[in-house]
């Protein structure tokens, strides 16, 4: 996948982008350019639109002005494509609650069209920790050990672009370095993450983008 | 080109909010006016020239209100389609609101077409209903009325209820062939059951101005009342918004 | 394509995982169907005339039941924002999931049917009509019920609203579905109807899934 890529070095790009959260105005004139190996931490208070602006940038919704773009092409000429260019990991973990967390992994590296084996599904699982939980049907999983079980599909996703609602909210202290580490290497192999947070995190990364909301905020702050 | 720019301009200066606000506040007085004037006409050539019908006696001067109340359900709808496809193809907010403002006008007319239509059906057929195709149509279109408004009242996010409920009107106008014609066919599948309309005698003039100054006054009254709605639906939508505090109106 | 087989596998692997709704669903339409005798009485010649309408308004009902909540599991777990970011277009997507809904709902009640059918001492040709007109509307109900469901995603009254947006647009589908019944036992031949209902589908199953995806991203936004 990467390497189709290598002509136009990953370059995820935003300009003017406001939103619109039915009658309230959210932020307005958010604007970045993340080269490859960029990590983009999106912040900013509660409420202050930080996953609409995740869901912008994927494409989930609209923007009421500005656009992205994804290597100097803007992405809502075509959607699909778009989409095949990123792995997005909402607040919802994705999980249906009667599948096993294997399973799981596997409906969602087939909705990408990602096949794996079931080896490197375990292998994935086995990454984040859970393994032992692989058989089990999620609805029997710890808050903690659901949000594994989705990471895990950073393990198997190629994709170049990652875009993380709240990665690291409730997990251990091992399961975040392990997050950190996977977030890591991704950038190193020259992609991008874009990601909010509410925690410090301590990432070794080369380029750091900060998004602060509370600045393109519409609202005086409380 | 640039005419054509101008007028597009022109057209969207008129769907912004601020400046329709104020136009429909001049407006719909003189709706409203026409319409009392044109009603008063109709109802007095009516009832008080048109001659009784040979067959029917009296109780067809019902068709004064009748029949322009079932032209209207079928037109607001189909208005209300053309301002679904406003929403869609120029996003602009006003068509929404136009479209919800209609809804509750022709959901009104249908009901009084249903309505009149009963009073009518008891001295002439017997029976306050009947399963005509053509009533059965027009509950349907009732039907359609009372989903389209139950689905806008119960979604809170504006931009969510504009556009979900200009596909429901769109949806709806697609079907309505299909459920008329399917309606007509179930109709004569029992034919044993039902009470066909016979033809409509030839109408005398008086009748045929009668009901057409009705139908005006109708249309004009559905435009009054429609500005007079959207002003209120702008005041609840724009209510932060600067030109509307200058105004004084929030 | 090999996502779209994976949504179809998936939803009937988690429908399975879900037998108990599914017999819910057939034992409504087997309920609702047999009040009406207890209503109407069991007189033999008004339960032959009536019997066709009946298991169509309940197959009707008993679709409906079920499809309500066919997007809304998806988007509370984000599965539908997976979706909508999948390989898959998503009115393929949606057209798969309508297509197992109305595999593990829709086709009991076919199967179902000819039973209900004896009690109403339909003739084994009129049964032969009813399950033909029912394989091919009730699709047509699926479809319908998925836009309904969509529309209504995520809000407080959408289980009553579904019935109410969709039940008049269903008319047409109860109309001829009945009625091919009723032409055939009356001798006029159901052909024509059950044509009806075939050229229906074809045009449901062409446009209602880019609908149902449209309404998916309104209601999802």
């Amino acid at each position: 996948m990467l390497t189709d890529l290598l002509p136009a070095p990953n370059l995820l790009s935003a300009t003017g982008l406001a939103c619109r959260r039915g009658e309230r105005r959210l932020f307005k004139g958010v604007a970045f350019s993340a080269p490859a190996g960029s990590l983009v931490l999106v912040g900013g208070r509660n409420g202050s639109g930080k996953t609409s602006l995740l869901r912008i940038l994927v494409g989930l919704s609209s923007a009421v002005a500005g656009s992205v773009a994804w290597c100097g092409r803007p992405v809502a000429t075509d959607p699909l494509a778009w989409a095949a260019q990123l792995f997005y990991l909402g607040h919802a973990s994705a999980l249906k609650d009667d599948l096993d967390a294997a399973e799981n992994l596997e409906l969602a590296c087939s909705l990408a069209a990602e096949p794996c084996s079931r080896d490197a599904r375990l292998a994935a699982l086995a990454r984040l920790g859970v393994a032992h939980r692989a058989g089990l049907p999620a609805r029997l999983l710890s808050q903690g050990q659901r949000r594994r079980v989705a990471l895990a599909r950073l393990a198997l996703t190629h994709r170049p672009l990652w875009v993380l609602d709240e990665p690291f909210v409730g997990l251990d202290a091992i399961a975040m370095a392990e997050l950190g580490q996977l977030i890591e290497t991704h950038l190193m192999r020259s992609g991008i993450v874009v990601l909010t947070t509410h925690q410090a995190v301590d990432l070794v990364v080369s380029r750091r983008i900060v998004v602060d909301l509370d600045a393109a905020s519409l609202e005086a702050p409380a | 080109m640039a005419t054509l720019t101008a007028s597009r301009s022109r057209f969207f200066r008129y769907a912004s909010p601020a400046t329709f606000y104020p136009l429909a506040g001049r407006l719909w007085p003189w709706f409203a006016a026409v319409a009392a004037v044109l009603a008063l006409a109709g109802l007095a050539i009516g009832l008080l020239i048109a001659p009784t019908d040979a067959t029917q006696g009296d109780s067809y001067r019902i068709i004064f209100i009748h029949v322009p109340a079932a032209w209207m359900s079928m037109f607001i709808y189909l208005v209300m389609a053309f301002y679904a496809v406003l929403t869609f193809v120029f996003q602009t907010r006003l068509s929404a609101m136009m479209m919800r403002a209609l809804a509750p006008t022709g959901a009104m007319f249908t009901f009084i077409a249903l309505w009149t239509g009963a009073l009518w059906g008891k001295p002439t057929w017997g029976a306050w209903w009947v399963w005509d195709a053509r009533l059965t149509s027009e509950l349907i279109l009732l039907f359609l009325y009372l989903g389209f408004m139950a689905l806008q009242s119960a979604i809170d996010d504006t931009r969510r209820a504009d556009r979900a409920g200009a596909l429901v009107a769109l949806v709806g106008v697609v079907n309505v062939p299909i459920i008329y014609f399917s309606v007509k066919w179930w109709n004569t599948l029992h034919q044993g059951a039902s009470v066909s309309l016979t033809r409509a005698p030839s109408m005398a003039r008086e009748m045929l101005i009668g009901m057409l100054l009705m139908a005006l006054a109708c249309w004009m009254y559905s435009i009054a009342v429609a500005l007079v709605r959207v002003r209120a639906l702008i005041v609840e939508r724009e209510r932060d918004a600067a030109w509307l505090r200058e105004a004084g109106e929030a | 394509m090999n996502a779209l087989v994976a949504i179809m596998r998936f939803e009937l692997l988690l429908a399975w995982r879900r037998k108990s709704a599914l017999a819910t669903t057939l034992g409504f339409f087997v309920i609702v169907a047999s009040l009406f005798p207890l209503g109407l009485g069991a007189d033999p010649q008004l339960l032959r005339l009536i019997g066709s309408g009946v298991v169509w308004v309940a197959a009707l009902l008993a679709t409906l039941l079920g499809l309500a909540r066919l997007f809304a599991a998806d988007h509370e777990d984000g599965t539908l924002e997976q979706l909508r970011l999948s390989c898959v277009p998503l009115p393929l997507a949606a057209l798969a999931k309508i297509g197992a809904h109305w595999l593990v709902t829709a086709v009991p009640l076919c199967l179902a049917a000819p039973i209900l059918g004896l009690q109403y001492g339909l003739s084994a040709s009129a049964i032969g009509v009813l399950v033909a007109s029912l394989v091919l509307g009730t699709p047509v109900l699926c479809l319908l019920g998925a836009m309904g469901a969509a529309l209504t995603l995520g809000l407080r009254a959408g289980g009553v609203l579904v019935p109410v947006l969709v039940l008049p647009l269903e008319v047409p589908v109860l109309i001829m579905g009945a009625g091919s019944v009723e032409a055939h036992m009356n001798g006029l031949g159901a052909g024509p109807w059950l044509s009806l209902l075939a050229a229906l589908l074809i045009v449901f199953v062409l446009a209602t899934p880019w609908v149902v995806a449209f309404a998916l991203r309104i209601s999802s936004e």
